[in-house]
């Protein structure tokens, strides 16, 4: 990894416009899904020789088949208000990374083969002709949007971009270009269970040392159960839960709840995987495929509820589409969300008074809370509109003595990608990641600057993971980065717990 | 001569628009929506949804959030534009209706408030970089009618008056399928020509948006997968 301290933007605020550097990301891409990677998804190995006639029609079936992506394509009038909007622009300047023109990449094509005014007069409309290098043009751009829909909020049509991306990565996927890091993990998904391929031997392992670290912390036998059938909550939860930093913590701070709020609860080492990568790629059957095995092991394991742990574009795909994908959810508990959010479930239980917490154990902590981008533009929690900003800060306030929020501008519906979503989570991409992380970083520096922040809290696998390889970057510790449970294991006090001269908290809650 | 090529111009023009528009609706409208992806703020319901796209369409919500300038300057063209097109149902009703007249000073000037409008959205297609960027001649060729409609409007209503009893006595002939003379003042007849031009690339141009804005997933769906199962007809054939 070539990362010089040149490649890091500096920006005077969190949303600093760039003149524009045409080229400026050229050439950038991810690297190809191999055959076997392709095939196991049920797409073509490598690049057909019938590519073009190919991609032509699946841009005609999907735009049959999906109304944003047909609508999309025609009523964009260039107004340029999204011109701005997008992390990956203000870090690379790139004007391919505007999102009207990112669009533009597959709507010139469009406009060329199935419009009126593209086929008899390309030059007025900017329509072109669909040629090996627009392919490859597309496979770069198209994978330099996380998908994460801030253009979508800007837009006076609400014009998706993550539309257009989705829609152009399974057009590339249909005719043998898809991406290895997305389909390589999809295929694990598929035949193990979860993103990392942790087969159930090594996931029961894992979980029973991390039951043995949480009795040598806090004293209490606290239980992560695997497959047990007829527990009333089948939890599904992003496999970095099982063995990254910071997530794990997270992990633990679910045990802790469930097990104060005196619950039966389980994982399921079938469907080990919070995360839909289908989504990254813009799939219907394979996102739907991976959303059935959820369906098989809540019916299998007989349980009553589904909750999801801390990932935002699963929580997308479980809050918005799960219904859709693998509904309808008729033999669960209908007196509770179907299916619902571990905050949501914490936040009940703190206003219930079940949990009792020492909000003290969080004072070495000045804490700030990014919202990713999936939960706060695709989704929601709770009864009323805006719940997932509100029960997410609520949760930390009550675990928490100090908080703030970042700029106004930067929170929220208007909130930034942390640089790493959409299936850009790869090391091949690690220029794009660093960059496209400016804006967040900027927004954090400036309450770091300003009220002295030291730690931000994330409730998605994928920012947590981006921010704890890009933070060091600029000026902070890795773990700088932490999970909303990990704030909540930190404070909560178990009963039967020893409160006072207590074993010391897991290190990395430690300056 | 000049009154039958006007005339055919206006009739194909109307065909044109009516049967494009209401083609491109129907598709829009026949293609399902896999998924829910209403971008938040999210109505949680219908009636939510209306007062939504109520504020778009009424007051641009979400372009005011994004850029003041964008904002302003589409903002007075378009609403300057529905004052315009107010006042000019004089010119197809026998007797003026009351609101119409009502309508009538204010529509008149904001015929200056469109130019000034579109001037502005004009000028960023060539000051900002971004926009320079991303504008196509058809971009520039739409605004560039636009204007000269309006100018040669203003022009007939504050320079040079047009014999504007003959134009209201043609327009409303065209409604009762006979063609009346049309005076040959060059003003008019270009002011007229541009106005079919536009009827004529509504259906096929940008210009959807406006009927296009209505069936934007992002913001007219109901935020409410958890209550509601959303199934697509070709979605459901995959679970048989």
């Amino acid at each position: 990894m070539a990362d010089g301290d040149n490649q890091i933007p500096k920006l005077d605020d969190a949303l600093q416009v760039p003149c524009i550097k045409p080229g400026s990301m050229d050439g950038l891409q991810p690297f190809l899904a191999s055959p076997e990677h392709q095939e196991a998804l049920g797409f073509p190995g490598e690049l057909v020789p019938d590519w073009k006639e190919r991609a032509l029609a699946k841009m005609e079936e999907l735009a049959e088949k999906n109304r944003a992506f047909q609508v999309y394509l025609d009523i964009c009038v260039k107004c340029g208000a999204c011109t701005d909007k997008c992390h990956y622009f203000l870090g690379t300047a790139d004007p391919k990374n505007m999102p009207v023109a990112r669009q533009d990449l597959l709507r010139s094509v469009y406009r060329r083969y199935f419009t009126f005014a593209g086929k008899y007069f390309p030059w007025l409309v900017g329509a072109r002709d669909l040629t090996e290098d627009v392919l490859k043009e597309w496979y770069s751009y198209y994978h330099q949007c996380s998908e994460c829909r801030r253009c979508s909020v800007y837009c006076p049509y609400g014009i998706d971009t993550a539309e257009i991306t989705m829609a152009a990565r399974d057009i590339l996927a249909s005719v043998g270009m898809g991406q290895k890091y997305s389909n390589e993990i999809i295929g694990k998904v598929h035949s193990v269970g979860n993103n990392l391929g942790l087969n159930p031997k090594a996931l029961g392992a894992t979980l029973e040392g991390l039951e043995e670290d949480i009795e040598d912390d806090t004293g209490i036998s606290v239980r992560i159960p695997l497959d047990e059938k007829g527990a009333d909550i089948l939890l599904v939860t992003p496999s970095a839960d099982f063995f990254a930093e910071p997530h794990i913590d997270g992990l633990i701070g679910y045990a802790k709840v469930f097990h104060q709020a005196g619950v039966s609860w389980t994982l399921s080492s079938y469907a080990s995987e919070a995360a839909n990568f289908g989504l990254f790629i813009g799939n219907y059957e394979n996102m739907r495929l991976v959303s059935q095995r959820i369906r098989k092991a809540a019916l299998d394991l007989g349980v009553k509820r589904i909750i999801f742990g801390e990932c935002g574009h699963a929580w997308r795909v479980a809050y918005s589409y799960l219904n859709t994908l693998a509904g309808p959810w008729d033999f669960l508990d209908q007196n509770y969300p179907i299916p619902q959010h571990i905050l949501e479930f914490t936040w009940n239980e703190i206003q219930k008074g079940t949990l009792t917490f020492d909000k003290s154990k969080n004072d070495h902590l000045n804490m700030t809370y990014h919202d990713s981008c999936n939960v706060a533009r695709g989704s929601r929690m709770g009864d009323m509109p805006g719940g997932q900003f509100e029960i997410p800060r609520n949760v930390i306030k009550a675990v928490c003595n100090n908080y703030v929020d970042m700029d106004q501008d930067t929170i929220h519906e208007a909130t930034l990608c942390c640089g790493g979503g959409g299936g850009l989570l790869t090391d091949d991409l690690m220029d794009l990641r660093i960059k496209g992380a400016s804006p967040r970083m900027t927004a954090l520096q400036q309450v770091t600057k300003d009220h002295g922040v030291t730690h931000m809290a994330a409730i998605c696998a994928i920012c947590k993971t981006q921010f704890s390889k890009v933070m060091p970057k600029y000026g902070y510790e890795m773990d700088s980065v932490v999970s909303v449970h990990q704030l909540v294991s930190n404070a909560i006090i178990l009963d039967g717990q020893e409160t006072e001269d207590d074993a010391p908290e897991a290190a990395e809650a430690e300056e | 001569m000049l009154a039958t090529i006007y005339a055919l111009l206006f009739y194909g023009a109307t065909i044109l628009l009516v049967v494009g528009i209401a083609m491109r609706i129907q598709r829009y409208a026949r293609i399902p929506a896999p998924l829910k992806i209403p971008t938040t703020p999210a109505p949680t319901t219908t009636g939510g949804v209306v007062l939504r796209m109520a504020r778009e369409v009424i007051f641009f919500e979400s372009l005011f959030k994004s850029n003041k300038w964008i904002w302003l300057f589409g903002w007075t063209f378009h609403m300057a534009l529905w004052l315009v097109l107010a006042r000019h149902v004089r010119y197809f009703t026998f007797d003026v209706w009351w609101w119409v007249q009502i309508v009538q000073p204010f529509g008149t000037y904001a015929g200056f408030a469109m130019v000034a409008g579109l001037i502005g959205l004009w000028a960023r297609r060539f000051l900002v970089d971004r926009v320079r960027y991303i504008s196509s001649p058809s971009d520039h060729l739409i605004l560039a009618l636009l204007v000269a409609i309006g100018l040669s409007g203003l022009t007939m209503r504050f320079v040079a008056h047009t014999d504007i009893v003959a134009v209201k006595a043609f327009m409303l002939g065209l409604m009762r399928l006979q063609i009346n003379e049309l005076p040959a003042d060059p003003i008019l007849l270009t002011h007229l020509g541009l106005v079919a031009i536009l009827m004529i690339i509504f259906p096929i141009s940008k210009l959807m948006h406006a009927p296009g804005v209505f069936f934007s997933p992002s913001r007219n769906q109901v935020d409410n997968p958890r209550e509601q199962r959303h199934l697509a007809p070709w979605a459901a054939e995959l679970e048989k």
